[in-house]
């Protein structure tokens, strides 16, 4: 992909992510922070390619603690996500 | 080096064939973009919200595969044992931590995000092939570089930012704001040198990991700035901190989206940059302070001085628990405040027993939360949900104002500056122009607080205290609502 091409998938996408983020209700404001930061560690993406070349060692141990860092925050911002919708109940159900 | 025209063009040939990817591969990337938007959407409402979380771990996982099968794997078992140890030690700390801890372990997550992205750049940087960045001269493309240069130094700003905030919140460090004398100036210096390095490590000739010093002084320098640019910034403003860190960690995302071509990672830097954006301008707005001026930080430096100075003394109305009770038994609406004080007082639960007592004896009860109650956005609603409040039950600023006319009491607990009638009245106060509660339309004001001689984050005087149908109960929140659900008994 060229530049241009990459360069208008993102400023199209921070127009998605501007309108589908106003629409999330202020009450689940911290469930969004807890899941952006979960899927913010896409980033795993590179740390997984770095990790598995093995021409440098350096970068490969670079990637591997990448990896390490990513699936913490991926598997921790999910839990603690889901943790916190389930708390999330209507009055019927009381 | 000049090549002869037709060259050239052989050689954008190449360098295309370099960069063509599977479409297969592009299209599974594109669909894990597409179900992180999924996520964020879910979270319109409360009822969607779980179903959209599967969506993003769903797109999580298509992501890792699609990585995984379609590159050469050196070392599949310890790539897989990197994930069990991280993914084991991040669903203990989801599994273990208490709610009223949210706010720090979102920074600390932030701070991780920081650091992978400043990790991936380095690595990209001492193996550029493997990252499909070189250019046909050998060295890192030009482009490249700017890309891995700002994804490196946003995580790094990211990363020790966030550590500063997740000190703050949980209470290594003082909230109290630390001023540097020339701040501003050492501030914008840093910056300025981070973007003049990145421009000339973009044009050195022949940057690779022997000359790419200016890479590391980058990194380096982006890890100062981020320190610095929170320090001065104080307990009060960390929402607004932790959501701009937010922000930052998605850039840092799609800058390295940018340098690997990947459409996932630029989708959800674009979607968690945003996000963080919007959130910052919410809370900013919520508190009438502009985004400039908590940047610039100090707020809350000048207001503990002022603290000190001797207030006059003004009558108000002292009660106790059976009081209150007697009174909020007669009610026929009852509006609760809840603040973060109530949080710290760990008295959710036992409101959410006074308000179901109450309910029994058909006093109508809601529950209105500010923007900026609680730590973060959005805190003080996970508070009640953890306590069993109905999220129906529970309304925000603009939608409830108008009805405390119509309310017999308004019950605050652990509140006090988004209450503060100074807000719409007194030019000279601190938190003029925020919007607040208009309580004292309510007809009769219950204020649980620990003691008189205490403040808000703001540091001001409250005119509700003193007004005639205020009644102040003095206590812990937590002991104080306990007494009142045994008066109601």
């Amino acid at each position: 992909m060229d530049f241009i091409s990459i360069l208008s998938i993102f400023v199209l996408a921070c127009f998605v992510g501007y309108y589908v983020v106003w629409s999330v209700t202020p009450a689940l404001h911290t469930p969004l922070m807890a899941v952006t930061n979960a899927i913010s560690s896409v980033i795993i993406v590179g740390a997984l390619i770095a990790a598995a070349a093995a021409e440098v060692p350096g970068a490969k141990w670079l990637g591997l603690a990448g990896v390490v860092l990513a699936s913490v925050n991926i598997f921790g911002g999910f839990a603690v996500t889901e943790r916190m919708l389930a708390m999330y109940k209507k009055k019927e159900r009381n | 080096m000049t090549l002869p025209p037709d060259a050239v063009s052989d050689l954008s040939i190449a360098a295309d064939a370099a960069h063509a990817v599977n479409p297969w591969v592009a299209l599974a990337y594109l669909a894990s973009g597409v179900l992180f938007i999924l996520a964020l959407r879910g979270l319109s409402s409360p009822s969607t919200s779980r179903r959209g979380n599967r969506f993003g771990m769903a797109g999580m996982l298509i992501a890792v595969v699609t990585t995984l099968v379609t590159h050469e794997i050196a070392g599949l078992v310890e790539i897989v044992a990197a994930i069990a140890i991280g993914g084991a030690i991040g669903f203990v700390i989801a599994r273990r931590i208490a709610m009223t801890a949210m706010p720090q372990l979102v920074a600390a997550f932030h701070s991780l995000v920081g650091l992978a992205a400043v990790l991936v750049a380095a690595a990209a940087f001492l193996n550029p092939g493997s990252f499909d960045i070189l250019g046909l001269d050998g060295s890192i493309l030009a482009v490249s570089r700017v890309e891995m240069a700002l994804g490196a130094a946003i995580g790094a700003i990211t990363f020790s930012g966030s550590v500063i905030a997740f000190a703050k919140l949980n209470g290594n460090m003082s909230g109290a704001p630390i001023l540097l004398p020339a701040r501003h100036v050492i501030n914008l210096g840093t910056l300025v040198a981070i973007l003049g390095m990145t421009a000339a490590y973009a044009l050195a000739p022949n940057a690779g990991p022997g000359e790419g010093w200016l890479f590391w002084a980058i990194v380096a320098a982006a890890f100062v700035i981020g320190f610095l640019l929170i320090i001065p910034i104080g307990g009060a403003d960390m929402p607004v901190v932790v959501s701009m860190l937010n922000s930052y960690s998605g850039w840092a995302a799609a800058a390295m989206g940018f340098t690997l071509h990947n459409t996932a990672m630029i989708v959800t830097g674009a979607l968690v940059g945003s996000s963080g954006a919007i959130l910052s301008y919410i809370m900013c707005r919520a508190m009438n302070r502009s985004f400039i001026s908590v940047i610039a930080g100090g707020f809350g430096a000048d207001a503990t001085a002022a603290s000190g100075e001797p207030k006059e003394q003004r009558p108000y109305k002292q009660g106790s628990a059976a009081d209150a009770a007697f009174m909020l038994e007669q009610a026929e609406k009852v509006i609760i405040i809840p603040g973060y004080g109530m949080a710290v007082a760990q008295a959710q639960h036992a409101l959410r027993e006074m308000a179901d007592m109450l309910k029994e004896k058909g006093v109508e009860v809601k529950y209105a939360i500010h923007p900026v109650a609680g730590r973060m956005p959005g805190h003080m609603n996970v508070l009640l949900a953890e306590a069993n409040v109905p999220y129906d039950e529970v309304f925000e600023l603009e939608d409830i104002n108008s009805e405390f006319a119509t309310a017999d009491v308004a019950f605050v607990i652990g509140a006090n500056d988004v209450v503060n009638p100074a807000a719409k009245t007194d030019k000279s106060s601190p938190i003029y122009g925020m919007p607040v509660f208009d309580v004292d339309k309510a007809k009769q004001v219950f204020f649980i607080k620990r003691s008189m001689g205490g403040v808000g984050y703001a540091g001001v005087d409250n005119d509700v205290f003193y007004m005639d149908q205020t009644m102040m109960l003095l206590s812990d929140a937590k002991k104080m609502v306990e007494e009142i659900v045994k008066a109601l008994d």
